[in-house]
């Protein structure tokens, strides 16, 4: 498995995932900053990482969907090339059409940072074939334009077709999101797009591990 | 030329933001505050031949970058300057 991580201005969980990544798969992540125009050609996972990219201006992730790698991002999106975002990633594959809907601000204006609870609801994909549906875990989220909406005919097709991934447990909806969905996948389930950190919470000494099979999902899938 | 292009949260979309602000009208003793929205303005400054011409590279614009179609409008108007 050769990941590249996606390096944005004002990225700042791409040395985390990085950390991650190697930690697990044993191989160190190429990083790629964004304003080259091609992500390197062996990659066989491309990763979007958290952050403010841009600050945030405009909408989130909106000015990082147009810098010159996305271009090569799409590209290879649309050739099965396996994409996973986290946050800020998330943010950015909605607003370059990767993934449907958008993130808005959370619906208590406020900053949310601390573990929730997640349920699995989709293990049959490369991103979670380690998890078992139904299962609750507990990953960290930080944000604060996390709240997933898209019009009923969307969110209804993504439930329809099984792509929501993971979702807030009953209760523990930290933003406000639609159907309380926390990651959703796009129709050939190569795309996962998730609010919570799977990247910090790789260690115990971090609070809990619960993030560390969805990059065994991928080791496993890719090698 | 010039064009002002306002972008604002779509009606059925939640905008905390503007609910925020209508909750400090209503404490600030403002009577019969209703829905409050909360948008954004952006100008730019072109280079076209006429108005009509400027409101199409502005349409543009807001189609790929300045506004989201899934959760906001936009209205263009070209200014007189």
């Amino acid at each position: 498995m050769k990941a590249a991580v996606i390096v944005f201005p004002a990225s700042n969980c791409d040395r985390d995932v990085a950390t991650a990544l190697t930690q697990i798969t044993g191989r160190s992540p190429a990083m790629v900053w964004h304003a080259n125009a091609s992500v390197p050609g062996d990659a066989d996972l491309i990763v979007l990482p958290g952050g403010f990219s841009y600050g945030d201006y405009l909408r989130a992730g909106a000015m990082a969907a147009h810098s010159p790698i996305m271009q090569d991002v799409i590209a290879r999106a649309q050739k099965g090339t396996p994409i996973l975002g986290i946050c800020n990633g998330f943010q950015i594959l909605c607003e370059a059409g990767l993934l449907p809907g958008a993130l808005i601000k959370n619906a208590s204006l406020s900053f949310v940072c601390r573990p929730v609870n997640l349920t699995v609801e989709a293990a049959n994909t490369m991103f979670t074939n380690r998890y078992a549906v139904g299962q609750t875990i507990s990953i960290p989220v930080a944000h604060g334009m996390g709240n997933y909406v898209a019009d009923e005919a969307t969110l209804d097709a993504l439930e329809d077709e099984g792509l929501v991934a993971l979702r807030y447990t009953l209760g523990d909806n930290p933003n406000g999101a639609a159907r309380n969905i926390a990651g959703i996948m796009n129709r050939e389930r190569t795309i996962l797009g998730l609010m919570p950190h799977p990247e910090r919470a790789c260690d115990n000494a971090l609070g809990s591990e619960d993030g560390k099979a969805l990059f065994m999902s991928l080791l496993g899938a890719l090698s | 030329m010039r064009v002002r292009i306002h972008v604002t949260p779509k009606s059925g979309v939640l905008d905390p933001q503007g609910k925020a602000i209508g909750n400090a009208l209503t404490r600030l003793g403002f009577q019969g505050i209703g829905d409050v929205r909360a948008g954004k303005i952006i100008e730019v400054q072109l280079e076209a031949p006429d108005a009509d011409a400027a409101k199409n590279q502005a349409k543009v614009m807001c189609e790929r970058l300045l506004a989201n179609k899934v959760i906001e409008n936009y209205v263009i108007e070209v200014l007189n300057e």
